[in-house]
C-alpha cells in the first residue's frame, strides 16, 4: 500500500514542482501569472516541446541527440533560403526542409545503428557539420524577405492560443500516441531496458533506431520552422544551445538517461518548468549568465536524483 | 576450539525478496585445507561465498575471520582480513600486463611514476612461489585461459591470501590445464592456505578435498570427511530424493517420419562441422562442459549469429535466418541462458514481454489491438501456470521459475514449433524445476520439437529421447534413451583434441 503511494507522490512530484514554481514566480512578480505573460511563456516553450517529442524517444533507448540544435538551426537557414533566395513555394520549402531534417537524423541514425558509434559521438559530429553548414550557406548573415502568411505559423493565433503553441499540443498528442497506442512504443522501451532481450524477442534493433532518430530529427526540424516564422529571418545562431534545454525538459521529466523508462505527459511538465524558470527569471532581470548556472544545476539534480534512486536500488 | 579455524561462517542467512537464498548456513574452515563445497544449480554455493568476499551483505549470521567477527564483509575487509576469491570470470584487463594485472589498484610507485620493474620482480616471485612459468611482460590477452587462472591465484597470493575461495576453477580448462591447477592448488595447501573449492565434478573433489560440505536448497545439509564418504551418498546428499522421481514421466512422442530440423555441417561461431537431426515430437539433448559450442550452436540456429557455412533446414526447407526476427518468423524460438539480460524484459511487464515478437502480427497499421494484447497475455499466462497477481506486474517482480515461464509463453504465443532451451532450470528452485519439466513435456506432446542445453547430467538424462555431446565445438558423440549414462556423457565432453598447456 505504502510503495503504491510513493510511486504515484513520485509520478507526480514533477506537476507539484511546478505548481510550487508558478507559486513562489507569482509572489515574485504579479505579473508572471497575467494571462498574457502564460501565453508568451507557453509560446516561449512551444519549440522547446515539439523538439522534446524527439529527445523524449532518443533518451528512452538511452541515447542522446546533441544536434537538435544545430537541425534547428539548419532547417531554419534552409527553409528560409529556399523561399528568399530561391522563391520556393511557402509549403513544398517547408515539407522539404523536413524531409532533410529527418534525413539527418537519418544519417545520426546510421553512424550510430549500422556502424555502431556512440551516439554522442555520432550526434555530436553532426551538430559540428551542420552548425558549419548553415553558416556556408547564409555566409552568417541573417535571411529575411518571405511571404507574410508563413508568418502566422509562429506568430498567429486561432482564438487566444498562439499557433505555435496549438503545434506543440498536436505533436505532444503525436507523441504519446506512438508511444502508448503503437507497437513502435513497446519496441522504444524494450529497447531503452534491454536491447540484448529485445533483439532476442525479435525486435530489429537496428530499424527502431533508425527510426528514433530520424523522428528526432522530424521534430527538431519543426521546432525550428516554427522559430523561423516567429523570429522572421533566418539565423546562423538560431537554435545554438538548445540541445541543451532540449534534453534538460526531457530528463526534468523523469526520463530515465540509462533508458527504458518515462512517460511524455511528465515530459510536458518538464518543458513547462524551464519554460516557467526562464521567464520568471527574465521577469524578476535575472542575468543570463546566471540563468545558465541555474540550469545546468537543475539538470545536475535531475540526473542525479534519477541515478541515485537506481544505484541505491541496486545495493 | 574456535581457534583452530581461519574462517568460519556461523548461521549465513541471505533473503531476498520472496526468497530465502541461505538458510542459517553455518561452515568451518581450517587452515591447509581444502574445504569442497557442493550442491546442484541454486543450492546457495555462490551466494555463501558471496557473502565472505562482501559482494552479499547476509540478513542476518556472523563471520568470523582468525577470531575477528563481522556481521558483513566489504571488499576491502576481506582483501585486509586475507581473503581471496577466484571467480569464474576473471577479473582482469587484457591491454594490460601480468604484473600489471596482479598490481591492479595497488601500484607500486616511485614517487608518482610507477614503478614496472619492481612490480614485475614482485610477480616472478609470487610464479615462483607456486612453480609456474608466466612471463609477466606479457599482456593478459595473449595467455591461455589456464595460465589467466593462474594470474588470478598469484596476485592472490602476492596479496599473502591465506583463504582462498575458488568458484569452479576447473569449468573453463582443458584437461591439462586442471592438472596444473590441481599442483598449484595442492601447493598452497602444503604453504597452510585454506581452500574453498567448489565444483560440480565430483571427481575432482574425490582427488582435492579433505572434506566437503554439501547445501541444497539454501540449506546446509553436512559435512563430510571425504576419504570415508562416497559417491552415492554424495549425490543422494545434494539431489535429497530418489533421482527418478525428479522427472515427471512422458510418453514418447517422438515422430520419426517428420525431420523438423536438420543440420549439415554447420561451421561458425566457434563450432566445426555440426550435423544433427531433430525428429518432431523429440527432446534433443545437447551435453557437454561449459565453452564447448552449444550456445554458440543455438544462436546460429536462431540467427543471432552468423554461421559461415553449412546448411540448416526447417520442415525439410533450407533457411538462412538474418536475425532473431527471421528465425521467429520461421517457427524457431530460444529460451536463453542468461534469463534476466537476455531472456525477459525486466521492466516491461507479463503483458508485454508475451506479446513481444507478435505485436507486428497482431497491430494494425502498428497500432496494438489491446484486445487481442490482452487475451493472448491471460490464455499463455493460464496455460503456461504463470503466477502474478495481474498482467501489468513488472516481470523483475516476479521468481525466476516464472519469469523463465513467461519466456515460453511469448514463444507459444508466437507459435513456434522448434524450442531451443538452454540451461532451462538454472537458478531455478526445485518446485519451478519440475514444473518447467513438466510443461516442456506438454509441448512435445502438442508435437512441438525441443533442442535441450544443459550441464546438469540429470536433466539431459531425465528429459532427452536422445543426447549429443559436444566438445570443443565438435560434434564427439551421439547416445540413444537406452545408453545414458553419466560416465559415457563425461567421457564425451572431455574429449579434447588439445592437450597443450602454454601461452599462445
Amino acid at each position: 500500500m505504502k510503495s503504491k503511494v510513493t510511486y504515484h507522490l513520485k509520478d507526480k512530484a514533477i506537476w507539484v514542482v511546478l505548481v510550487i514554481l508558478c507559486i513562489a514566480f507569482s509572489i515574485a512578480n504579479s505579473r508572471f501569472l497575467a494571462v498574457d505573460n502564460l501565453f508568451t511563456l507557453a509560446r516561449q516553450v512551444s519549440m522547446y516541446g515539439i523538439a522534446s517529442i524527439g529527445m523524449t524517444f532518443v533518451i528512452l533507448i538511452a541515447g542522446i541527440d546533441l544536434s537538435t540544435g544545430t537541425i534547428i538551426t539548419f532547417v531554419n537557414i534552409i527553409c528560409a533560403n529556399f523561399m528568399v533566395n530561391m522563391g520556393m513555394n511557402m509549403y513544398l520549402a517547408v515539407i522539404l526542409s523536413l524531409v532533410i531534417s529527418t534525413l539527418i537524423g537519418a544519417l545520426n541514425g546510421f553512424m550510430i545503428a549500422t556502424i555502431g558509434m556512440p551516439a554522442i559521438i555520432a550526434t555530436f559530429a553532426s551538430q559540428t557539420v551542420f552548425e558549419g553548414a548553415a553558416y556556408l550557406i547564409s555566409g552568417g548573415k541573417p535571411i529575411f524577405g518571405y511571404d507574410e502568411r508563413f508568418k502566422m505559423l509562429g506568430q498567429g493565433y486561432i482564438g487566444p492560443v498562439p499557433i505555435p503553441v496549438i503545434i506543440m499540443i498536436l505533436c505532444f498528442i503525436v507523441g504519446s500516441f506512438i508511444l502508448n497506442k503503437t507497437y513502435f512504443g513497446r519496441y522504444f522501451y524494450a529497447v531503452g531496458g534491454n536491447e540484448a532481450a529485445a533483439r532476442l524477442s525479435g525486435i530489429r534493433v537496428s530499424r527502431v533506431k533508425y527510426l528514433i532518430y530520424a523522428l528526432s530529427g522530424f521534430f527538431a526540424g519543426l521546432a525550428g520552422i516554427v522559430l523561423l516564422s516567429r523570429t522572421n529571418s533566418g539565423q546562423s545562431t538560431a537554435g545554438k544551445g538548445w540541445e541543451f534545454d532540449v534534453i534538460t525538459c526531457v530528463v526534468l521529466g523523469g526520463v530515465s538517461v540509462t533508458g527504458g523508462s518515462g512517460k511524455i505527459s511528465n515530459v510536458v511538465a518538464g518543458v513547462l518548468i524551464i519554460g516557467s524558470l526562464k521567464n520568471g527569471m527574465i521577469l524578476m532581470n535575472v542575468s543570463a549568465y546566471t540563468q545558465m548556472v541555474v540550469q545546468g544545476i537543475i539538470l545536475a539534480l535531475a540526473v542525479g536524483f534519477d541515478c541515485w534512486q537506481k544505484r541505491k536500488k541496486e545495493q | 576450539m574456535s581457534e583452530e579455524y581461519v574462517l568460519q561462517l556461523q548461521n549465513i542467512r541471505k533473503e531476498y525478496p520472496g526468497v530465502v537464498a541461505l538458510k542459517d548456513v553455518t561452515l568451518n574452515l581450517k587452515a591447509g585445507e581444502i574445504l569442497a563445497l557442493i550442491g546442484e544449480n541454486g543450492a546457495g554455493k555462490s551466494t555463501l561465498i558471496k557473502t565472505c568476499s562482501g559482494a552479499v551483505i547476509p540478513t542476518s549470521g556472523k563471520i568470523i575471520v582468525n577470531g575477528k567477527e563481522f556481521t558483513s564483509m566489504t571488499p576491502q575487509s576481506a582483501a585486509e582480513n586475507g581473503i581471496a576469491i577466484i571467480y569464474q570470470e576473471f577479473n582482469n584487463v587484457g591491454e594490460l600486463s601480468v604484473a600489471e594485472n596482479i598490481f591492479l589498484g595497488r601500484q607500486i610507485r616511485k614517487g608518482i611514476m610507477i614503478d614496472k620493474g619492481a612490480m614485475e620482480r614482485e610477480a616472478a616471485k609470487a610464479f615462483k612461489q607456486l612453480n609456474i612459468d608466466i612471463d609477466p611482460k606479457t599482456l593478459v590477452k595473449n595467455l591461455t585461459v589456464g595460465y589467466q587462472q593462474m594470474v588470478e591465484i598469484a596476485k592472490a597470493i602476492q596479496q599473502d591470501a591465506k583463504i582462498l575461495i575458488m568458484d569452479e576453477p576447473s569449468a573453463p580448462l582443458t584437461n591439462a590445464e586442471v592438472e596444473s591447477m590441481f599442483k598449484v592448488v595442492e601447493l598452497l595447501r602444503k604453504k597452510g592456505v585454506a581452500i574453498i573449492y567448489i565444483s560440480h565434478r565430483l571427481d575432482e573433489i574425490y582427488r582435492l578435498s579433505d572434506r566437503i560440505v554439501v547445501l541444497r536448497d539454501g540449506e546446509y545439509i553436512k559435512t563430510l570427511i571425504t576419504k570415508d564418504s562416497h559417491v552415492n551418498e554424495l549425490i543422494e546428499l545434494m539431489v535429497g530424493r530418489e533421482l527418478t522421481e525428479t522427472y515427471p514421466p512422458r510418453m514418447s512422442s517422438v515422430d520419426k517420419s517428420h525431420i523438423t530440423l536438420e543440420v549439415e555441417a554447420l561451421t561458425g561461431n566457434g563450432d566445426k562441422d555440426i550435423n544433427l537431426k531433430v525428429y518432431r515430437g523429440e527432446v534433443l539433448g545437447i551435453g557437454g562442459l561449459v565453452g564447448a559450442g552449444r550456445t554458440e550452436l543455438a544462436e546460429m540456429i536462431f540467427g543471432a549469429k552468423k554461421k559461415d557455412r553449412g546448411k540448416i533446414r526447417l520442415n525439410g526447407k533450407e533457411i538462412n535466418p538474418k536475425d532473431p526476427r527471421d528465425a521467429i518468423d520461421l517457427g524457431i524460438a530460444l529460451v536463453p541462458e542468461d534469463r534476466k539480460r537476455h531472456g525477459v524484459l525486466l521492466g516491461s511487464s507479463v503483458m508485454n514481454n508475451i506479446n513481444m515478437p507478435i505485436y507486428n502480427r497482431t497491430s494494425k497499421l502498428s497500432v496494438i489491438n489491446r484486445k487481442i494484447e490482452k487475451e493472448t497475455a491471460e490464455n499463455y499466462k493460464d496455460r503456461m501456470l504463470i503466477k502474478s497477481p495481474n498482467l501489468n506486474q513488472l516481470v523483475k517482480n516476479l521468481s525466476g521459475g516464472n519469469q523463465q515461464k513467461v519466456i515460453l509463453a511469448k514463444w507459444m504465443a508466437a507459435n513456434a514449433e522448434l524450442i531451443i532451451f538452454d540451461e532451462p532450470t538454472r537458478g531455478i528452485d526445485v518446485g519451478a524445476k519440475y514444473e518447467i519439466y513438466k510443461l516442456i513435456n506438454k509441448l512435445v506432446e502438442e508435437g512441438k520439437t525441443i533442442l535441450l542445453i544443459s550441464s546438469e547430467m540429470e536433466e539431459l538424462m531425465g528429459m532427452s529421447d536422445r543426447i549429443v555431446v559436444l566438445a570443443e565445438g565438435r560434434m564427439v558423440g551421439s547416445l540413444e534413451k537406452e545408453e545414458f549414462s553419466q560416465t559415457r556423457i563425461m567421457e564425451f565432453a572431455s574429449k579434447s583434441s588439445n592437450n597443450e598447456v602454454g601461452g599462445k
